[in-house]
């Protein structure tokens, strides 16, 4: 399904995002929450990278990091050439147009005291030079795009409904002709019907403007809706990437089992003979993740080397990534990746490898 | 908002009306004779008489009404007459301060303006120095400057104006000389010099009223801005890849000005109320100053007047601060 041609857009090395605590009289530097730990993956033009994980695994830190809402720990993340982690602040901004995001909750993300027409046009003002003919007709253009009425262009965020705000969202997103747009839960805030319209709409403008996605979720039918290749967190890292059809059919990774066992079946029949999956115990604190393997402490399959031994995300079959020790590649594959786990990068380099 | 403005202006009228009874018989009920400061070797017959010739003991009911006919309908047609020099109000009797014998509105009209230039600028220089203060400890939130600023709205805060202001004077008036320690209302300002006299004069009372002022409002910024700091709207407006100036000037400092441009107009009243102690401190002989002393005179009629002025001047700009919080905030519509 992947063609082997296509060109890496977001390439992700190693990302590291802590968020130092300080504590005690003097407010000393006494500890980190690791929100994101080591994680490297990449995503290939025009296609959908899903990414689901629990709350508070550090999916929408991801998402925020990649365009440097943050600042990073540590890693690298190549974004159409440019490494936006080293990015100096004003090539950062110029490199802005390039990588857009669509927030989460549609309300708080829009300015409360700009018009509708303020929001989208702003990005115009500050990175291009239109007129304002060429910029109220972008807008409308804008508008047109994500199914907004033209009339409402001096309206407020709060005269609108959650869907429309988002389709807002989408609009100003969209204004700069962005290539990577990461989608930050934008349907979490959103009632099903309208759930269906955003995504819908998202994958329209996939298909016309040729849009590549970062697409962070809780929601695993809707990633298994939208997503290509789907990538699940657990605790900063990601416990597993593979193919979504593969994935949703055979998941090889004992988080990614337990948290897919969990996705409802429409069907009653067969939904009567799902087996859940429930973990024992609460997720650890990413201020202090376990030593090991950081799915030790609940994982059914735990075994000594857990404990002592963090396993790295490798090939275990073709374009098939895990991080686990006893998900090892599957020798009597034909094709697919050859060579003993020693020798085989922590990293997804090879596709066609 | 009209529609909103006149509902409020009426509803306004039983509030001031409430409130102008409780002041009269809140002063009426008070200890206290407006004969106290007459030397006691003055016969009792003629106190009575004295007090029977300013009408303190009249029906308080009748005098309630009266004062109110007085506030209302006869010292404002004064005023008319006097600022263009007409006769509407004839010779109909005056509302008069029990101790100078002098119509209250005049004497208060002579009090004004020096209580509005010293007052006033005070409360401009605060708004002007905590602005940016305020919006700067918040945007570098804990950093050095945070800190200073911090403990200097501390110092404002809790050292109280009686003593910063004999400090500036011991310090710049008796040991250095360079402010007048008294401020001379009789100084006209007619050229350069005079001016410059005025400016010298004012300058220590401005300041110490100033970070008065300043203290409370940069805190009321800077929590505001922080609060609009951490908002999404604001990583949208970065995600735009708007420059921080813009960000921070546009995005977050709009909307952290609409609580704060309340408090500053919440506190516009206070300037006219006069800043009592620190006008005694630099004998200024401003409101503060006149109602202080009419209390210690037991001098009514001033003492009502000057309170009620107050009470319709906070009334109106609870209002202007409504209607504030209304053009600055599309969300709030009242109509």
């Amino acid at each position: 399904m992947l063609d082997a041609g296509r060109r890496k857009l977001v390439e992700v090395r190693d990302l590291k995002m802590y968020f130092p605590i300080y504590s005690g009289l003097l407010r000393r530097h006494t500890g980190d929450v690791k929100a994101v730990d080591g994680v490297s993956f990449d995503i290939f033009e025009g296609e959908t990278l899903g990414l689901v994980g629990e709350s508070g695994c550090g999916k929408s830190t991801v998402g925020r990091a990649l365009l440097r809402l943050y600042e990073l720990t540590g890693g690298s993340v190549v974004i159409d050439g440019d490494d936006v982690a080293k990015l100096s602040p004003e090539a950062l901004r110029q490199k802005r147009p390039t990588m857009q995001m669509v927030f989460q909750d549609p309300q708080a993300s829009l300015n409360p005291r700009m018009t509708l027409a303020g929001i989208i046009g702003e990005p115009l003002d500050e990175h291009t030079s239109l007129t304002a003919p060429e910029k109220l007709a972008r807008i409308y253009q804008l508008m047109d795009q994500v199914g907004l009425n033209r009339n409402f262009a001096n309206r407020y965020p709060h005269e609108f409904s959650g869907g429309q705000r988002q389709r807002i969202g989408i609009a100003r997103a969209l204004a700069l002709n962005p290539k990577f747009i990461v989608c930050d839960e934008p349907i979490a805030a959103l009632d099903v019907s309208i759930q269906a319209q955003v995504v819908n709409l998202l994958e329209e403008l996939q298909d016309r403007l040729g849009l590549t996605y970062l697409f962070i979720s809780h929601d695993l039918s809707m990633v298994r809706h939208i997503a290509d290749r789907v990538a699940v967190m657990y605790l900063g890292q990601i416990a597993e990437l593979s193919p979504r059809d593969e994935l949703y059919a055979q998941p090889l990774h004992p988080y990614a089992i337990a948290l897919l066992s969990a996705v409802p079946e429409p069907d009653p029949s067969r939904e009567g003979a799902r087996q859940r999956i429930i973990l024992q115990g609460d997720v650890p604190s990413p201020a202090n993740p376990p030593k090991g393997c950081n799915f030790s402490t609940r994982c059914p399959q735990v075994q000594a080397i857990c404990h002592r031994l963090q396993p790295d995300l490798i090939e275990v079959a073709p374009l098939r990534f895990v991080a686990c020790h006893f998900v090892q590649p599957q020798q009597a594959q034909p094709a697919g990746s050859t060579g003993g786990t020693e020798a085989t990068e922590p990293t997804q380099q090879g596709v066609n490898a | 908002m009209l529609t909103f403005t006149i509902r409020r202006l009426l509803l306004a009228i039983p509030t001031l009306l409430f409130i102008s009874l409780i002041i009269f018989l809140l002063l009426d009920m008070a200890p206290g004779s407006p004969m106290s400061q007459i030397p006691l070797t003055v016969p009792l017959e003629v106190r009575l008489k004295m007090i029977e010739a300013l009408g303190a003991n009249d029906p308080i009911f009748f005098r309630y009404i009266n004062w109110l006919h007085k506030f209302f309908v006869i010292e404002p047609l004064h005023v008319f007459d006097g600022l263009f020099g007409t006769t509407f109000a004839g010779d109909s009797l005056r509302e008069l301060s029990w101790q100078s014998r002098s119509p209250v509105a005049d004497v208060i009209a002579q009090r004004i303006p020096q209580t509005l230039t010293v007052i006033g600028m005070s409360y401009l220089l605060g708004i002007l120095i905590a602005l940016p203060i305020g919006i700067y400890s918040a945007y570098r939130q804990y950093s050095w400057f945070d800190q200073l600023g911090t403990f200097i709205s501390m110092i404002g805060f809790s050292v109280p104006t009686f003593f910063t202001g004999v400090l500036l004077i011991v310090v710049f008036s008796v040991k250095l000389h360079w402010f007048p320690s008294i401020y001379d209302t009789t100084l006209k300002v007619t050229d350069w010099a005079s001016f410059g006299k005025q400016v010298k004069q004012m300058t220590m009372p401005v300041a110490v009223l100033g970070l008065y002022n300043a203290a409370q409002i940069s805190r009321y910024m800077r929590s505001s801005m922080l609060e609009n700091l951490t908002q999404d709207y604001v990583r949208t407006a970065r995600a735009k890849g708007l420059s921080e100036r813009v960000v921070v000037l546009k995005h977050v400092l709009r909307n952290s000005l609409i609580p704060v441009v309340t408090v500053i107009a919440l506190g516009i009243p206070t300037i006219f109320g006069g800043a009592i102690i620190t006008e005694q401190v630099f004998k200024v002989n401003g409101l503060g100053q006149l109602l202080i002393t009419a209390i210690y005179a037991n001098d009514l009629p001033m003492v009502q007047t000057l309170t009620f002025i107050f009470a319709v001047l906070i009334v109106l700009f609870n209002l202007v601060a409504d209607i504030l919080y209304g053009i600055l905030d599309p969300r709030i519509r009242y109509d």
